[in-house]
């Protein structure tokens, strides 16, 4: 009996095998375009990063409807990580060859994208980062295959606080006052931090540290001490269960939902359907995009591909804010690509170094954005070999109960300020790495 | 037939004590190793390099240190991710701050600070046993967690607080390519395999298991606890920390605490306790078990759902991995609870015996 279920267990063991070596080489061959998708479906931040993936499937199949980039089909294949770096650098490893190569990886980690950005200069694929990895990277100077696209952390700090800073009358306004930041206790919390502290040095505001423990589903002590210390404001960086946990607590506590900022990542649907209507008042600053149904693009894809039963996930999340940042995500994706056709061949499959290329000449005007159906959604993204960022726009929404709305104009963060401190990271990265800056003639390239 | 040992006399100690007295073993590690080294690189692909040879290596080193503790000495440790990254923490500082630095001098001095937090941390050993003292282990885990989050200068003060490494070379040659780094890795694993072998073989491991089998007998007959177990937690915790080191270094190229959290903790702890406690064959097919099955579910159940022409999603592959994983643990678990390495012997049993068993 025992031998008999170790026999079934071998032999099923070696059935699965052979259905691997089988089945590998018989999805090659075919002239794609091919995107990997590093996903989160699983595990902590699943309810955050599964309309992100789910969005960026579904405009990978509107690209190929409208048919393709200049005739070349996308295609998508996805690795799960679960929010873990290993499985991340394991999926990393598993997607880069495949299919011809890989265009682009956005890994939706910071964990992911630090140890993703040491390997990516070996294997010369590039690394889009729309609004977390490393901030510094929108040095194109240091960081030649890093994309924070649209924006980064420290966009998003420095936008928040403008946005607060109007509410008040002014920078001089926040002098004396107290902002509280309740972030995530990693890398991904953390970069945050110098723009905020940068900004307390110059409007003399207090800044209180609020670190929480990864996932972030602890957070009694946080409060309590939020309750004490009566900051004037709350900026939130939390990702997934972390920020419905915010929340809940803030309600709890009965600190005002009027005075609490999320960053980017930390006000989307998943994080306030919950706590419903308790979470009125709630804000957080949206680089570029926010939740956006009435959009060209995403009537688009409704009709094009979700009515014809090709959608990725449920059908009311569609519009959703991070099933858009992942149809944003994979428009920057694909316009890098077509920029590139622009030099290296119209109508061929582009490489991943290729690719970068085209993501380091981005151009995308306001007419271009309006004829791919982002019109409203986006304002202009232009990159350069020195700026690989594109564009520094930010709104901010409103939680009204029920869906979000738009509580601000447009917000630019402040190229003053920013600029300095992305290159004295970079520098400093730089100087650890022992890298040179790459010369004007690289940037030919 | 092939795997007699009839005609193979021993006529000295040393013989009849070495560590394969059976010749055919003795040509199978030699064998397995020659492969290992010479075959492998040349026909493995880089993707089996990176994903799959490399982590089971490191993490092999990791679950031989840790079996030591465990499997050797009988004092369980639930801080194994703790002692990891006090070596690679450790490790990268030295690496960075001390210039021209060698790769292999900084793996080592990231170990030997893994001692010291290590038999640190091992002192409450000496009156908390068995679950307790994984309890108390438990403490390692948490400050040193909180120790490299909070405690800048660890991070070269690094803003994110992640911290990486780049440019290792060792006599000359750069270690960046896949071949590179898993020669280095099979190299350190190799050199610690044989030391730990050897060492559990000798007065000072027949201490560790007089130790864990009977602590108060142990003590009777005039072994030393406080340097039995304080030892065992300083062997165990330089190979685990020079793993870590590894791992950070070789593997990740960028990590933060979190890559050595509780998770990895109990990660090798499975493995030692799937692969077999108290052996050091063990810690390599518990390794395996953990790190390449996951891994091998996660593509071959997406292969085996086309080919029956179901295309299976990405979260449902993820949630089924985990299922099938568990069930296979539990299985093993019935099956042999004494782990792999006890399903080996039984193996090697039957086949000295074949084909006339009694």
């Amino acid at each position: 009996m025992k031998f008999r279920s170790i026999a079934m267990a071998a032999t099923l063991v070696v059935a699965g095998t052979g259905a691997w070596l089988s089945a590998t080489p018989a999805m090659a061959q075919e002239k794609v375009q091919f995107f990997p998708s590093l996903t989160g479906r699983t595990g902590p931040v699943a309810p955050n990063a599964t309309p992100f993936a789910n969005g960026y499937a579904d405009y990978m199949k509107l690209v190929n409807v409208r048919g393709g980039i200049n005739g070349v089909k996308t295609l998508v294949e996805e690795c799960e990580t679960a929010y873990a770096t290993d499985r991340g650098v394991e999926c990393y490893e598993r997607l880069k060859g495949k299919h011809g190569g890989a265009t682009v990886f956005q890994p939706l980690s910071t964990g992911i994208t630090f140890a993703l950005t040491e390997k990516v200069p070996g294997d010369k694929i590039p690394l889009i980062t729309s609004g977390y990895g490393r901030s510094d990277s929108a040095d194109g100077g240091v960081f030649k295959w890093n994309f924070p696209l649209i924006g980064h952390y420290w966009v998003a700090g420095d936008t928040v606080l403008q946005h607060i800073a109007k509410k008040e009358g002014g920078w001089d306004k926040l002098k004396g006052k107290k902002i509280a930041v309740v972030y995530h206790d990693s890398p991904f919390g953390k970069e945050l931090l110098p723009i905020m502290q940068e900004r307390s040095k110059m409007h003399g505001f207090e800044l209180l540290l609020l670190p929480v423990p990864a996932p972030g589903v602890e957070q009694k002590a946080i409060w309590l001490q939020v309750r004490q210390q009566r900051p004037d404001f709350v900026v939130m960086q939390t990702w997934g269960v972390m920020t419905p946990t915010a929340i809940k607590e803030a309600v709890a506590t009965g600190y005002p939902r009027e005075k609490m900022f999320g960053t980017w990542w930390s006000g989307a649907e998943p994080d306030l359907r919950d706590v419903g209507a308790s979470a009125k008042g709630y804000s957080a600053v949206m680089m570029q995009h926010g939740a956006e149904f009435n959009s060209p693009v995403v009537k688009e894809i409704m009709a094009k591909v979700v009515d014809k039963g090709q959608g990725t996930g449920p059908k009311d999340e569609v519009g959703t804010v991070l099933y858009m940042r992942g149809v944003v995500g994979a428009m920057l994706a694909v316009e890098g690509v077509r920029q590139a056709q622009e030099r290296f061949g119209k109508g061929k499959v582009m490489t991943g170094e290729q690719a970068r290329w085209g993501y380091e000449n981005l151009n995308l005007t306001q007419a271009k954005l309006d004829a791919l159906g982002f019109a409203g959604v986006m304002r202009p993204v232009s990159t350069s070999c020195a700026d690989h960022m594109g564009s520094a726009w930010a709104r901010v929404h409103t939680w009204d109960g029920s869906k979000f709305t738009w509580s601000s104009d447009w917000l630019q963060a402040d190229d003053q300020i920013i600029k300095p401190m992305v290159k004295a990271s970079a520098d400093k990265y730089a100087e650890e790495k022992k890298l040179t800056r790459r010369t004007p003639a690289d940037c030919q390239i | 037939m092939l795997y007699r040992e009839n005609g193979q006399f021993k006529t000295s100690y040393r013989a009849d004590q070495q560590v394969f007295p059976i010749l055919q073993d003795r040509i199978g590690i030699w064998l397995l190793l020659a492969f290992a080294v010479f075959v492998v690189p040349m026909v493995v692909d880089e993707y089996a390099f990176r994903a799959i040879l490399i982590p089971f290596l490191i993490l092999s080193l990791a679950a031989l240190g840790l079996n030591i503790l465990v499997g050797y000495c009988g004092q369980v440790s639930l801080g194994t991710g703790a002692f990891m990254a006090v070596g690679a923490y450790a490790a990268y500082n030295f690496f960075v701050r001390i210039d021209g630095m060698p790769l292999i001098f900084a793996l080592l001095l990231g170990g030997v600070c893994s001692t010291v937090v290590g038999v640190l941390f091992g002192i409450p050993s000496l009156r908390i046993k068995g679950l307790y003292l994984a309890v108390a282990t438990l403490a390692a885990q948490f400050f040193v967690d909180w120790a490299f989050l909070r405690i800048s200068w660890f991070t070269n003060n690094s803003s994110s607080g992640s911290v990486s490494v780049s440019g290792m070379s060792m006599f000359g040659i750069p270690i960046d390519s896949p071949h590179h780094k898993y020669l280095l890795c099979l190299g350190i694993l190799i050199v610690f395999a044989a030391a730990a072998k050897n060492l559990v073989r000798s007065h000072i491991g027949r201490e560790w298991m007089a130790i864990r089998d009977m602590d108060v007998a142990a003590a009777v007959i005039g072994i030393r606890p406080v340097y039995a177990k304080l030892t065992a937690f300083a062997v165990s915790s330089f190979i685990v920390g020079v793993a870590g080191a590894l791992w950070g270094f070789v593997h990740l190229g960028s990590w933060e605490p979190a890559a050595f959290s509780i998770d990895r903790s109990f990660q090798l702890l499975f493995m030692i306790i799937i692969g077999g406690l108290g052996s050091i064959m063990g810690s390599f097919f518990g390794a395996a078990f953990i790190v390449t099955l996951p891994i091998f579910l996660n593509q071959a159940l997406p292969a085996l759902g086309s080919l029956v022409g179901v295309t299976i999603d990405t979260a449902t592959i993820a949630h089924t991995e985990l299922m099938i994983f568990g069930a296979l643990i539990v299985f093993f678990l019935i099956v042999e609870p004494h782990g792999l390495a006890r399903l080996w012997s039984i193996g090697k049993e039957k086949m000295r015996l074949w084909p006339f068993p009694h």
